[in-house]
């Protein structure tokens, strides 16, 4: 086995990071993969609560990284899934408890143990995100279709793009078709042709999304929401899978003759 | 609602975001503000006007974009030599 690392990333606080980890996790997992999560949000842990693994934690990130436990026993097994488990982030120290390279060791370390290790980064463009894409092998870049999200996705893709990381392939998440439809929301298309680079995938805005965290049971357990099929249709196209995009804004003729001009 | 913004020409807010976005885009990218485009302009035309006669209110400088890599396009025309003509 070795494990591809991909990161979860964005540049702006709160578009859906640790959301898209939990389920693209859940979804690979059903896919019979065996996958490591990684909180890579130290001091703010989240990835715990929604994968409703919180109580089962005793180690963690810096425990690994400071010799106090072996890698083994910071992973906490989801009992849903076969294989699927969660390594999480420290929440009484910061961020310069770990390094890179740090991050580098954990992922040559588990890589021969599982087949992904997916990392949840923290917002931001300094040390925590430097630790999530350190061992990186793809980098999945999440954003809303909002101004400044967008603008924040392209600062992440940039620097990226410098450190030659990738390949890098973008979420669009949140995306609420009866706005797109009245122009009152940037499209797919927009953000696509804003941003340049390729797409992995395209989430609804989903209620169910907050109910499911409520319990701690991410969506992906369940087949039958949008936002959770989603989920499933990236961790397939990860999978190498070509999957069409199911068109969420839905555009059919008459709303496109009268949406009028530009 | 919608009707009345189509009415009086106002476009959505959709439409606002992308061409405001194109713009910030633009600059984070290549680190160059508008105020810096616009100096570069007129230095150009001065060097330019040096060697050959160009109409300076004629000149444009935009910043195109491919992908995710900009260019900058000059396009500056040539002004017919007084000199030629005159001979
Ligand atoms: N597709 C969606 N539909 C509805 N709500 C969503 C969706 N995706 C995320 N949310 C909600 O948005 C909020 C932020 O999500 P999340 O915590 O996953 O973001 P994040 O990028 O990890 O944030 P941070 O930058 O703070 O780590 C949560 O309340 C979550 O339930
Ligand atoms: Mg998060």
């Amino acid at each position: 086995m070795t494990a591809k690392v991909a990161t979860v990333t964005s540049g702006k606080g709160g578009v859906g990071k640790t959301t898209a980890v939990a389920n693209i996790a859940v979804g690979l997992a059903s896919l019979g993969q065996r996958v490591v999560c990684i909180d890579g949000d130290i001091g703010l842990r989240n990835l715990d609560v929604v994968l409703g693994l919180e109580n089962r934690i005793v180690y963690d990130l810096v425990d690994v990284v400071e010799g106090r436990c072996r890698l083994r026993q910071a992973m906490i097994r989801d009992k849903r899934l076969p294989e699927l488990y969660l390594i999480p982030a420290s929440q009484t120290r910061d961020k310069s408890a770990v390094s890179p390279s740090d991050m580098v060791r954990l992922c040559d370390d588990l890589r021969q143990e599982c087949d992904w290790i997916l990392i949840d980064s923290p917002a931001g463009i300094e040390r925590g995100f430097r630790n999530s894409i350190a061992a990186a092998n793809l980098v999945l870049v999440m954003t809303n279709p909002e101004v400044s999200a967008v603008r924040d996705a392209d600062r992440v893709i940039g620097l990226l793009d410098a450190e030659e990381k990738g390949p890098v392939h973008l979420v669009i998440n949140r995306i609420k078709p009866s706005m797109v439809k009245r122009g009152d929301m940037l499209s797919v298309e927009d953000v696509l042709d804003l941003l340049a680079i390729h797409l992995i995938g395209i989430v609804p805005d989903d209620e169910n999304v907050i109910v499911a965290s409520n319990r701690g049971t991410p969506l992906a357990f369940d087949n039958k929401s949008k936002a959770g099929m989603a989920f499933h249709n990236i961790a397939r196209r990860l999978m190498g899978e070509d999957v069409p995009f199911v068109d969420v804004e839905n555009q059919g003729f008459l709303q496109r003759l009268f949406s009028g001009r530009k | 609602m919608e009707f009345f913004n189509r009415m009086i020409g106002r476009k959505k807010s959709a439409g606002n975001a992308k061409e405001r976005l194109q713009l910030v885009l633009i600059h984070d990218r290549t680190d160059l503000a508008p105020s810096a485009l616009n100096a570069m302009k007129d230095e150009l035309i001065e060097v330019i006007s040096r060697y050959v006669e160009i109409d300076p209110t004629a000149v444009s400088i935009n910043i195109a974009k491919e992908g995710r890599s900009q260019r900058l396009v000059a396009d500056i025309p040539l002004r017919i030599s007084n000199r030629r003509r005159l001979k």
